[in-house]
């Protein structure tokens, strides 16, 4: 049943993805700005010279053609050559992606670790002025929009503190031979513990930044489930047998108060891809998020395209994990 | 305050020894929107060593809050507002949580309602069993050993309960398993610590009738072999009849009668009871009609002083408008009607 699953939401990406690609497409041709003279800028050339390199890059074509011949080319694995690397975008899209995903990953971490406890103890602690507080400040966690939190924290810590660095992912002077291209990872494995730390600080401001809205939605969830759970009958039993207080509540309740708090992690991650191109912007993280913002200010159609059906089928996958996290943390559904 | 000392119940019948559970006017409340919901309100009543006690009423009527108030697991917006629940001598309601948490699933244990939700879905049925093993087993030898003696001790109580090939099935969940099942492993994880007293609510709810027989008689067996005490809780009196040898009728928060199941069965002293008796098909009679109580257990909150069965009685007289406490009715007997004490007079 696994494997028909898996190939049912397979075949369901084929229609999502066309979607997808025809909106960008719509969109990139209906905004204002011509990625020729963007790259032309203030150089001087003739219009025969603009001409050939409108050529050069296919834009010669009316638009529809031009939707066909991308689909066609992607069928066969070819997205196009970034207009402003010269190379091809897969390869682009690839440098940039280890970065976005170590951003992504700690920013996850960061959410889990401290929204898991947090909701828990405002379940135990229910209606008291923990639980109030914690409400209140999850309400404002989720409806901080990024940008603001952001330059807040980047304001604070970095400029005014000087405690952490402003921007980028690691000062030059570090070198760290790849291995996974995750700095945090590569770093420890190859034993540099200083770059480990100028990492860390560099990873800090931008993952909490991005965390926040998740973590404060996954301690709404823990606490709500957890309330639930401690509520049901078999908790009551296991009161009952005369169980330790600790055992009842992190054996017997979270278990089960974890399936949902698991299941939206997934689904939330989906949501940080968005929340990516923001939170990179402002803290110059060299991801794809920042990459696709800048392509779409270059009018970079390739890229952009490329970028989001990527975005589209992480973001079904991410939907498809959940479903599995699900059933593996549930052992009444089975697989 | 309407306290009323039971007679004991061993008066006439010869010697008896000492109640191993005794509650004592025993009051617990909710708080609601509604306002405070009095679920039991003076519930006095003893269980004898070795005894199978039923304890019967309608739903609503406050046998689950009555027990669940001796476990100390009324939880807020509840609390036990009075009374004492005397274990052994000890006041369980003086103890602390940590006292309390030794005695719950060792010496009293406790079968809930349901037992599709009793057990953890997420855990296999062998830890479940295994956890009570270890959180009150102090003779177990530590590490590989005691792990070992553990899990022994918990196949052999499946298998005790009728769980075939119980080895092999620890690492399952419990959906694993048939309805009847999952109720014959809640009863083995209750009973896995050999408790001197076992409360059973309503074992046989939630089963088809023949796995309730089997059920029945599987804790029947199991209270003769292990010499335990049982609280049956129902609001059957035909499975009363044919397993306990005394029985508690509550009503409404109130034990109502108390007596020998066989006396109270024959000739009902209160109005309930016999409401009770008339509302169970009988199969040596299956032309007897059944006639269910008329009305609803009232609302247990702001009730005034008068008799609680009032507004359903039959027998309802002017007088019941005053409060009513149990009155001795018999060898070993009490119930809470004023029609008790003029029968015996008329
Ligand atoms: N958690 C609770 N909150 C409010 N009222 C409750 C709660 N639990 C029980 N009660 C009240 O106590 C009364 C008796 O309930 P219960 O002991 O479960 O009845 P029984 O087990 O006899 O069916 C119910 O009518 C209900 O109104
Ligand atoms: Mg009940």
């Amino acid at each position: 049943m696994t494997l028909g699953k898996f190939i049912e939401r397979l075949a369901q990406l084929v229609p999502v993805l066309l979607g997808v690609s025809l909106i960008v497409f719509l969109m990139m041709s209906l905004t204002p700005g011509d990625p020729v003279e963007i790259m032309l800028g203030d150089q001087h050339v003739t219009p025969e010279q603009e001409q050939a390199l409108r050529h050069d890059l296919g834009l010669d074509r009316p638009p529809h053609e031009r939707f066909l011949v991308f689909i066609g080319n992607a069928l066969q694995g070819d997205f196009g050559t970034s207009f402003y690397h010269r190379r091809p975008v897969g390869e682009v899209i690839a440098e940039r992606l280890p970065a976005t995903i170590e951003l992504t990953l700690v920013a996850m971490i960061l959410a889990l670790v401290t929204a898991i406890p947090l909701g828990v103890l405002a379940a135990v602690k229910k209606s008291t002025i923990f639980d109030k507080a914690s409400t209140v400040g999850s309400l404002l966690g989720v409806s901080m929009p990024h940008f603001w939190f952001g330059i807040l924290l980047l304001m604070l810590f970095a400029v005014h503190l000087h405690w952490l660095p402003v921007a980028g992912r690691i000062d030059y002077e570090y070198q760290v031979e790849p291995i996974t291209h995750l700095l945090l990872v590569d770093s420890l494995l190859r034993g540099n513990i200083a770059a480990f730390g100028n990492a860390l600080s560099h990873i800090i401001l931008p993952a909490l930044t991005l965390g926040l809205a998740m973590g404060a939605i996954l301690m709404r969830v823990t606490r709500t489930s957890m309330l639930e759970v401690m509520r049901a009958d078999y908790v009551r039993f296991a009161e009952a047998k005369g169980l330790a207080r600790h055992r009842i509540l992190f054996r017997h309740a979270l278990k089960n108060a974890l399936i949902p708090t698991v299941t939206v992690a997934a689904l939330e991650t989906g949501t940080l891809l968005g929340g990516n191109m923001i939170v990179e912007t402002i803290f110059g993280w060299p991801g794809l998020g920042r990459l696709v913002v800048e392509s779409i200010f270059q009018r970079n159609y390739p890229l952009v395209q490329a970028a989001v059906l990527f975005y589209a089928v992480t973001y079904v996958m991410l939907n498809f994990l959940a479903d599995i996290l699900y059933t593996i943390l549930n052992p009444r559904v089975k697989l | 305050m309407t306290t009323t000392t039971l007679p004991r119940p061993d008066t006439a019948a010869g010697d008896r020894p000492e109640p191993v559970l005794s509650v004592r006017d025993l009051r617990t409340a909710f708080k609601t929107s509604h306002g405070i919901v009095r679920a039991v309100s003076g519930v006095s009543l003893d269980v004898y060593p070795g005894e199978c006690l039923g304890v019967v009423g309608e739903s609503g009527s406050g046998k689950s809050v009555t027990f669940a108030s001796v476990m100390g697991l009324v939880k807020k917006p509840g609390w036990v507002e009075d009374g004492e629940i005397l274990y052994r001598g000890r006041d369980l309601t003086r103890l602390s949580d940590r006292e309390l948490r030794a005695l719950r699933g060792k010496d009293i244990a406790m079968t809930m309602q349901d037992a599709l939700t009793a057990l953890n879905p997420a855990l296999t049925v062998g830890e479940q069993i295994l956890e009570v093993l270890r959180a009150h087993a102090d003779d177990l030898p530590r590490g590989r050993a005691g792990r070992a003696e553990a899990r022994r001790r918990a196949v052999e109580m499946l298998d005790l309960v009728g769980i075939p090939s119980p080895a092999d099935r620890l690492n399952e969940y419990p959906h694993q398993f048939s309805g009847g099942m999952r109720q014959r492993i809640m009863i083995a994880i209750a009973l896995a610590c050999r408790p001197r007293l076992l409360i059973a609510d309503e074992p046989t709810t939630a089963l088809d009738v023949t796995i309730q027989a089997q059920v029945l008689e599987l804790i029947a067996d199991i209270r003769a072999r292990l010499g335990m005490s049982v609280v049956l809780i129902t609001h059957d009196l035909g499975v009363v009849a044919e397993h306990c040898d005394r029985v508690v009728v509550m009503y409404a928060g109130q034990v109502v009668e108390t007596g020998p199941t066989r006396a109270v069965i024959s000739d009902p002293k209160h109005p309930y009871t016999q409401g009770l008796l008339d509302s169970i098909p009988r199969l040596s009679d299956l032309s007897h009609p059944i006639r269910p109580i008329q009305g609803q257990v009232p609302e247990l909150i702001d009730l005034p002083p008068e008799c609680r069965f009032i507004g359903r009685c039959p027998k309802r007289t002017p007088d019941c408008r005053t409060g009513i406490d149990m009155r001795p009715a018999g060898p070993g007997r009490a119930a809470r009607c004023i029609l008790v004490g003029e029968e015996t007079e008329a």
